[in-house]
């Protein structure tokens, strides 16, 4: 028989282990903010999930773990699927049975995503939302959406809904280039 | 009847009403006019069933007898929905299923308006997160009515026939019985009286813009859903939705 290559479940075994040296304890509550920040959203992996603005709050006395996340939408698939790579991401930093609480309130917003995630979408191409989602009216007027790959301001909705839950489809009537919006709820 | 009766009773009704309508838009996936149409119909229909999925997890809890979210979901008949009769109507051509739409996300975004305020913490913050997307479907259903309405003469006259045809069903989402009026009464549920007056408010508002008729507030209208007397279009619904969880219960993945 040839050499035992790893399959992709020994993988996930292995990261559910916690590593032999680690010392979580030493973490601060800072160090697990930026371990968190380098989670990627795994819809939009231009933005962590802190950035997203949907790690709420955690609590950390150096043995035990709780992470508040909420979700970007109620039927939002991928929530289950950011509870693991958090925890798993928690797992391989040492910290053991880390609790991840669904929180629901306060609602997420896109007015939670941080500035630097604003730029960080808009660098993806994804145009990031405009504004306040508090102002946005019922049955108001368009907003204005800028292109994030030529800046202009001449766009057009295609469709108010797109790839994911929290996306729209927008065209740009310059360079002519159709682009995601992180639609402004 | 208990208060809490009442509240089960009232949360068994808007999981249904969103798992339903949630359903029907999913059938079609595959089949709508436009792919921009598609993405949407199954956005929409994804927020509703994660939102029944919040009012079932609940009710769950508070139904206390062994049964999780996806039980009350997938194993209970017929007679034991709750819905809303007009969510289980049948898709039709595209102007029937945006005026079923229109007719449901103005009733939809009132309610949850409401019960962002109520006096029960759970439903509020359940509530909170809903109203943000109702508002979203609301604003985009009224735009399609709008367009069909004012738009070519067979487009006005397709969905002046939607209107016609599902006006018979829009009673029963303003038209309060003894658990709407034991929610109103316990500080979480809508005040009848006022959920009345915004839905036709907003309807003939928004029928007016997209010159339609809208029929009289008084005309006959079918009852029932939210007692668990149902159309005949239910049981096909269950039968296909149901299937999988009652061919196999033990399966954990499908």
């Amino acid at each position: 028989m040839t050499e035992h290559e790893p399959s992709s479940v020994d993988v996930l075994i292995a990261s559910d282990r916690v590593p032999a040296n680690a010392h979580p304890e030493l973490l601060t509550e800072e160090a697990i903010w930026e371990l968190l920040d380098k989670v990627l959203d795994p819809e939009v992996p231009a933005v962590s999930v802190v950035e997203l603005g949907i790690v709420r709050g955690l609590s950390w006395d150096g043995k035990h773990l709780s992470v508040d996340v909420t979700p970007t939408y109620s039927g939002c698939p991928a929530t289950e699927l950011i509870e693991e790579l958090i925890a798993e991401a928690l797992r391989a930093a040492g910290i053991r049975d880390p609790h991840i609480n669904r929180v629901l309130t306060p609602a997420w917003t896109t007015d939670w995503i941080t500035d630097e995630g604003r730029e960080k979408l808009r660098v993806f191409g994804i145009a990031p939302p405009q504004g306040s989602a508090s102002k946005m009216s019922l049955l108001g007027a368009d907003e204005v959406v800028i292109c994030p790959l030529c800046g202009s301001e001449h766009t057009e909705r295609i469709s108010e809904f797109g790839s994911t839950a929290c996306k729209a489809l927008y065209r740009c009537r310059d360079c002519l280039e159709p682009f995601d919006y992180f639609k402004c709820i | 009847m208990t208060e809490q009766q009442a509240l089960q009773n009232y949360l068994l009704r808007l999981a249904d009403s969103d798992m339903i309508l949630g359903q029907r838009l999913c059938e079609l996936c595959g089949k709508a006019p436009a792919v921009e149409e598609e993405l949407a119909l199954m956005n929409v229909a994804l927020d509703l069933v994660g939102q029944a999925r919040n009012w079932y997890e609940y009710a769950a809890e508070l139904i206390d007898d062994g049964r999780d979210a996806d039980k009350l979901c997938f194993l209970r008949d017929a007679h034991d929905y709750r819905n809303l009769l007009l969510v289980e109507q049948p898709n039709g051509d595209y102007a029937v299923t945006m005026a079923r739409q229109f007719f449901f996300d103005v009733w939809h975004y009132f309610t949850m308006k409401s019960l962002e305020n109520a006096n029960d913490e759970r439903i509020a913050n359940i509530a909170a997160k809903a109203v943000k997307e109702a508002t979203y479907h609301l604003r985009r259903s009224s735009e399609w009515v709008k367009r069909m309405g004012d738009g070519t003469e067979e487009s006005h006259r397709r969905i002046q026939d939607a209107f016609d045809l599902l006006w018979r069903f829009t009673g029963e989402l303003v038209t309060p019985d003894d658990t709407d009026h034991a929610m109103f009464k316990a500080g979480i549920g809508p005040d009848p009286e006022q959920l009345k007056k915004d839905w036709f408010g907003m309807v003939r508002e928004v029928a007016a813009q997209a010159t339609l008729t809208t029929g009289a507030e008084d005309a006959w209208m079918y009852m029932g859903g939210k007692k668990g007397v149902h159309t005949e279009h239910l049981g096909f619904i269950l039968a296909e939705m149901q299937f999988l969880p009652r061919a196999y219960p033990d399966a954990t993945t499908w």
